[in-house]
């Protein structure tokens, strides 16, 4: 009978009291259908059309449920002359969901967008073997697949769009032509880049001089924005982050972490046509790693 | 009533007894499910019978009648299948006692008051029997908790109704409602809270429910029990809830008296009777169960010297304001 026990006993009859009167927080669920979040991941649903019999998701299937059987069909030639194509035909496309674990590889791995989450979770079934659900009643779920969130504001055109805005592919000369200047012009633009940088951080070697150094990375940055802005969406979006990366971050620890004799140790190939090549290459394969670690081999060194 | 024949007015009587006897504990059992669901952010019952669950403690009769009724094999046979009958008639026999209102009553008998009391205290050794008879060490440990818990809190609760038969200046029960005034409430205060608790504890009811205490010994002395013996047993505790919130309304409340008494009547009483059956549900959800030795204490060392200073307190009353 310890003195703060009567106000704790009080306050727990406040307690209960207070809930008798409040809403309760019972889901009536098979009267009252749950507030599902956006997006629920209640059982996957079949575009059958958009399947080609790949086999991806049924061999990256974790629990080997998904069932796929397929035939090949000979399209006769469309053009006289010309050869007459095969395409698979979809037989059968069967997910046993009583072995399913709902991780949604998947769904991500299908290249077609075949299939697809549904919120739809109520297909439970009092006999285990009637979980294998085949193809028919998969595509029927996708009358409740909600459709695609929409795009962030700003964010690149996706592939279908950008594919369908290519010209055609009979029209073979001038666009051919484009293309290829298009190709080169690509792949000049890390070369660009990368001159810049290259030439930016070799100065200071020879002066040795640390005031110097800050400089080039206030050099190299603005030409890193400014130069996708002139260039094809395309390229830009493959281009720009190796491009930064190579420019930008090694610059900024170097200036920051090391003197200016041993950065010539640290870039031995940057004079010349050689190291616009190397760093061209390393560009091209969106790579930092190979700038990064003799960075950090150079640290080891120095400490 | 009195111009029937003396049999079929003992039959008449007898049957409305048992008939509240089978509805009432019913009734306290629903508000329980409903009450204790809502203080706890539920719904609680809600399909049986079609309307929020009405039916269904009467789904959980029927339920309880088809299952096995199954005596241990090592058991002692007769005493454990008799167990639950000594539990549960006691509660009947003293329901038929109370009254009411001063012509709604079972059986009028000189000194009920301590009718009351000496049957009540029957009702444990249905529980002790229970322990006994069912070779189970559980059961034992339940039936000995009971037994010592009916020990300590008889005494507090026999004190707190000498006290009110002491102001009341009688034993029977309808004497006492009849003597009862509003200012009771607040000279009586000390001896109604002692009852209340010790009435609790005589339950064996949250937060006194050590022998039952389901998550160390099982169930108490009602670990073997299943099927409808099981079932008297819960009818038991229910209708010692009945009965120890009408001797609550009667002894402490005043019971039939109130605004329209003339025409609502008895009805007060099981009004009264009820809302201290809400509070003991009240209490069920609000607290802990307490530990065994500070059940003893609490009864030892707060309630005996509280309910003595209420009898002190009573016949200083009685002897300067008669």
């Amino acid at each position: 009978m310890a003195d703060g026990m009567i106000p704790g006993l009080v306050r727990g009859l406040a307690t209960t009291a207070r809930s008798l009167t409040r809403h309760t927080h019972t889901a009536e669920y098979p009267d009252v259908s749950p507030a599902l979040p956006p997006r629920s991941r209640g059982v996957i649903a079949l575009t059958e059309e958009n399947c080609t019999s790949c086999m991806l998701c049924a061999r990256e299937c974790p629990d080997w449920c998904i069932y796929i059987d397929s035939h090949k069909e000979e399209l006769p030639a469309t053009t006289p002359g010309g050869r007459a194509r095969q395409r698979n035909v979809l037989d059968r496309f069967a997910i046993d969901f009583s072995l399913c674990m709902y991780c949604g590889i998947c769904i991500e791995v299908c290249p077609f967008d075949a299939l697809h989450w549904s919120p739809e979770f109520e297909y439970a079934e009092v006999d285990i073997r009637d979980l294998l659900h085949e193809k028919d009643r998969l595509g029927a779920w996708m009358a409740t697949v909600p459709a695609p969130p929409a795009l962030d504001p700003g964010s690149a055109d996706p592939a279908e769009v950008t594919a369908a805005a290519k010209p055609a592919r009979g029209s073979a000369g001038a666009a051919g032509a484009a293309g290829a200047a298009g190709g080169t012009r690509g792949v000049g633009l890390p070369t660009r880049v990368r001159r810049e940088t290259a030439t930016a951080t070799t100065p200071p070697a020879p002066t040795a001089a640390p005031t110097a150094q800050p400089q080039p990375a206030t050099e190299a940055e603005p030409a890193t924005e400014a130069a996708p802005t002139t260039e094809p969406a395309g390229d830009q979006t493959r281009v720009m982050p190796a491009a930064e990366r190579t420019a930008a971050l090694p610059v900024a620890e170097r200036t920051a972490t090391l003197p200016a004799a041993e950065q010539t140790s640290v870039l031995p190939p940057a004079d010349g046509a050689e190291a616009e090549q190397a760093a061209d290459e390393a560009a091209a394969q969106g790579d930092s790693t190979q700038v990064l670690p003799t960075v950090s081999t150079d640290e080891e060194g120095r400490e | 009533m009195s111009d029937l024949a003396p049999w079929v007015e003992v039959v008449l009587r007898a049957v409305a007894v048992l008939a509240a006897f089978l509805v009432l504990p019913l009734i306290v059992g629903q508000t329980e499910h409903k009450v204790m669901a809502h203080m706890q952010g539920r719904l609680g019952p809600m399909y049986a019978g079609g309307f929020h669950g009405w039916a269904q403690l009467v789904a959980d009769g029927v339920k309880f009648v088809q299952k096995e009724d199954i005596t241990p094999a090592r058991a002692d046979r007769w005493v454990f299948r008799l167990a639950p009958f000594v539990a549960l008639i006691p509660y009947l026999v003293a329901l038929a006692v109370i009254p009411l209102s001063p012509t709604v009553v079972g059986a009028d008998v000189d000194a009920s008051a301590v009718l009351v009391l000496a049957v009540i205290g029957v009702g444990i050794i249905g529980t002790l029997m229970a322990g006994w008879a069912s070779a189970n060490k559980y059961s034992l440990l339940g039936a000995m908790r009971a037994g010592a818990q009916l020990v300590s809190y008889e005494l507090p609760m026999v004190l707190a109704v000498a006290s009110v038969a002491l102001a009341a200046g009688s034993l029977s029960l309808v004497s006492i409602a009849e003597a009862w005034k509003p200012w009771w409430l607040l000279w009586q205060l000390p001896g109604a809270v002692v009852f209340l608790v010790a009435a609790l504890a005589e339950l064996q009811r949250p937060p006194f429910d050590m022998p039952l205490a389901d998550s160390e010994i099982v169930f108490g002395a009602f670990t073997e029990y299943t099927g409808l013996r099981f079932a008297f047993f819960l009818l038991a505790e229910y209708a010692g809830i009945v009965v120890m919130s009408l001797l609550f309304a009667v002894l402490y409340l005043g019971g039939w008296s109130g605004p329209f008494e003339q025409w609502l009547g008895w009805l007060w009483t099981v009004l009264k009777g009820f809302l201290v059956a809400v509070v003991v549900i009240w209490l069920r959800v609000s607290w802990p169960r307490m530990r065994e030795d500070q059940l003893q204490r609490l009864a030892w060392v707060w309630l005996v010297p509280m309910a003595l200073l209420q009898l002190a307190l009573t016949a200083v009353g009685v002897v300067v304001f008669p």
